[in-house]
């Protein structure tokens, strides 16, 4: 089945264990210039998740504080997975989305696919590679919680079966009306295998509400699927059209010899 | 050898020069960058992961070499032989564009030495794996049928060899570019949130493959003008004006396709609102294509200056569109902008001057603009 994490974000407080565990595990280097804890933070090659801090007003107007994580969804039908045209990026059955440095030829269109602009490149490097947040797949693989989640202090992530947590999230917004009635992850592109639990609605906390429900895949799979046969037709079409009208254009020139002859 | 009947010749110009010495930089630039990586050369970020070398050198540098698979169908399978003087020299440009579109790309990815990788790691979901299928077979298809031309001076026991197989390759070679060039559209499906929505279409592919098929003739018609210029070698007009109107209608049809699609999806308005977007797809569809196919079905298209300015607005509204979707379609959604280093300029720079100087030694050495057109090709 497939694994999950539930964010409650009500319960954070910001103190970045979360992307200390993520440096240690993932052998990680300190970036002196994109802290990963505040109001400047910034994804990138070295810092795969982050704790932003947003300064927003809840529902009674009380300027409140509330902290954010950011790494990789993880999304169900991962659109970098289907942007990868060397499979350097997989989905598995655990839920992870996997990078394989191998396999990448740095052609970067994964990171133009993704919805949430996610993957992030070693631009200084002669020989770069993409990075992103693994979501621990080796932990995950032998049912351990990702590092981040398992260091958390405040109680703010749940790990588990990621239906199981969706139901479980769905019970809380119900039961307590200080929840914003959104799951973010629920049906985002598809759904994601992070779900994120707010009081306050989630576009002021900076994240992107607008995006499709449909799994991005599913914008190019009939394209492709649809190519083989496109090739094939148009090459007999092709192949017609060149002997009728090489035969046409001689019969026409035979004509014109008769009607001089 | 069969090359002492006429001396290898090439002229050298003050222009020649001039293109030889941007080069010359160029190629310097494209060592440095293969040795010290990307981010020390280009402008490039985690926001703007594709830029002027994608936009420009790939994605134009395709469409602009468009001409080369539109003429093929209409002489070598139609088998309109009234447009064969146009073939060849067509064909050589878009050979030339698509070796600069793989220099382009080449030079733009992270590992640049893992490139094969996709040729047995199968990410077949990927629309790029089209692509990168597709261009690369159509590059080799484009260099063995170059060898029915080049078997004309070196090599001649082949040429019988390449003569024959010309048919053949020729419709290959039309198959790998209908698809590919509609795949570089395709390549932006999956852009849905990010890419403006007077671009975003889920016919995108279908405009970047009509754009592409009547752009050729555009090219055509710059590159037979400028041509005529250098080597005083002018194809008649009545051949060029019949070529454009096959644009002309495609044109009308990528116009009529256009607007339908902006209405159905009902973001029509959104091209007057006056914003930065907006404007661009303004000039792009008024100068581009709306004043081009005036040109094209009036008097005005009798005349070379009229068949020149009809070649620069095509293609320069191709261009344009492809800069667009990269660039101006993205800015919104990745909320920095972009703007190319001198560096990036410098390569695009020079290998559009490698294309001119490769070109100007082919025409010069090899039977492509004085071909009458008849006997080859079976």
């Amino acid at each position: 089945m497939a694994k999950g994490v539930l964010v409650d974000l009500t319960k954070c407080v910001g103190c970045g264990s979360c992307t200390v565990a993520c440096k240690l595990w993932n052998d990680l280097k300190w970036d002196p210039q994109n802290p990963t804890v505040g109001d400047k933070v910034k994804l990138n090659d070295k810092n795969w998740t982050v704790v932003g801090r947003h300064e927003v007003k809840d529902k009674d107007g009380t300027p409140v504080w509330r902290f954010v994580k950011q790494q990789c969804f993880h999304c169900k039908e991962p659109a970098c997975a289907s942007a990868c045209f060397a499979k350097a990026f997989q989905k598995t059955k655990e839920g992870p989305v996997i990078y394989y440095p191998h396999l990448c030829v740095g052609c970067r269109y994964c990171m133009v696919a993704c919805p949430f602009n996610i993957p992030k490149y070693q631009w200084e490097k002669t020989f770069p590679l993409v990075t992103k947040c693994q979501m621990c797949s080796t932990r995950v693989a032998k049912g351990e919680a990702p590092a981040c989640v398992s260091v958390c202090p405040a109680g703010v992530f749940k790990y588990g079966d990621r239906e199981a947590l969706l139901k479980e999230a769905k019970s809380i917004v119900a039961k307590d009306p200080k929840y914003v009635n959104h799951i973010f992850g629920e049906q985002e592109v598809g759904g994601t295998s992070w779900l994120y639990l707010s009081d306050i609605p989630f576009e002021q906390l900076g994240f992107k509400t607008n995006v499709t429900h449909r799994p991005l895949p599913s914008f190019t799979e009939k394209y492709m699927q649809a190519t083989p046969y496109v090739a094939i037709t148009w090459g007999a079409i092709l192949t017609g059209l060149y002997h009728y009208t090489k035969r046409r254009n001689q019969i026409a020139k035979e004509n014109n010899k008769n009607i001089k002859a | 050898m069969a090359a002492n009947a006429q001396k290898w010749s090439f002229r050298i110009t003050p222009i020649r020069i001039f293109l030889m010495l941007l080069s010359l930089l160029c190629v310097g630039v494209i060592v440095f960058r293969l040795v010290t990586g990307l981010g020390m050369v280009t402008n490039l970020s985690d926001e703007w992961p594709w830029g002027l070398w994608i936009g420009f050198d790939v994605l134009c540098g395709v469409a602009l070499a468009g001409g080369g698979y539109g003429t093929a169908l209409i002489v070598h399978v139609l088998h309109k032989e009234y447009f064969s003087p146009i073939a060849r020299s067509a064909m050589l440009t878009s050979l030339l564009g698509y070796l600069l579109v793989m220099a382009g790309l080449f030079l733009d990815i992270g590992q640049w030495f893992n490139f094969w990788r996709p040729f047995v790691s199968w990410g077949h979901t990927s629309v790029l794996f089209e692509v990168f299928w597709c261009v690369s077979c159509y590059t080799t298809v484009q260099i063995l049928e170059f060898t029915e031309i080049l078997t004309e001076r070196v090599g001649t026991k082949y040429h019988a060899l390449a003569v024959k197989a010309l048919p053949v390759l020729m419709i290959i070679g039309i198959i790998f570019p209908t698809l590919h060039q509609s795949s570089l559209g395709g390549l932006y499906l999956l852009m849905v949130d990010k890419l403006y929505p007077l671009w975003w279409s889920p016919i995108i592919f279908f405009f970047f493959l009509l754009s592409s098929f009547f752009v050729g003739p555009a090219m055509i018609c710059v590159e037979t003008t400028l041509a005529g210029k250098a080597y005083d070698h002018w194809i008649p007009i009545p051949v060029l004006r019949k070529l454009i109107r096959i644009s002309g209608y495609a044109m009308i049809v990528y116009l009529v396709l256009k607007v339908f699609d902006l209405v159905n999806r009902g973001v029509f308005n959104l091209m007057f609102k006056g914003n930065l977007e907006g404007n661009m797809f303004l000039i792009e569809l008024v100068l581009g294509i709306i004043v081009p196919i005036i040109i094209c079905f009036s008097g005005f298209s009798n005349s070379r200056a009229g068949l020149f300015t009809f070649g620069l607005l095509v293609s320069g509204g191709v261009v344009l569109n492809r800069m667009n979707v990269v660039i101006t379609g993205m800015i919104r959604s990745t909320g920095v902008s972009y703007v190319p280093s001198l560096w990036e300029f410098a390569v695009s720079a020079g290998l559009v001057a490698m294309g001119i100087l490769a070109y100007c030694f082919i025409v010069e050495n090899f039977k492509i603009l004085d071909h009458d057109g008849h006997g080859h090709a079976a």
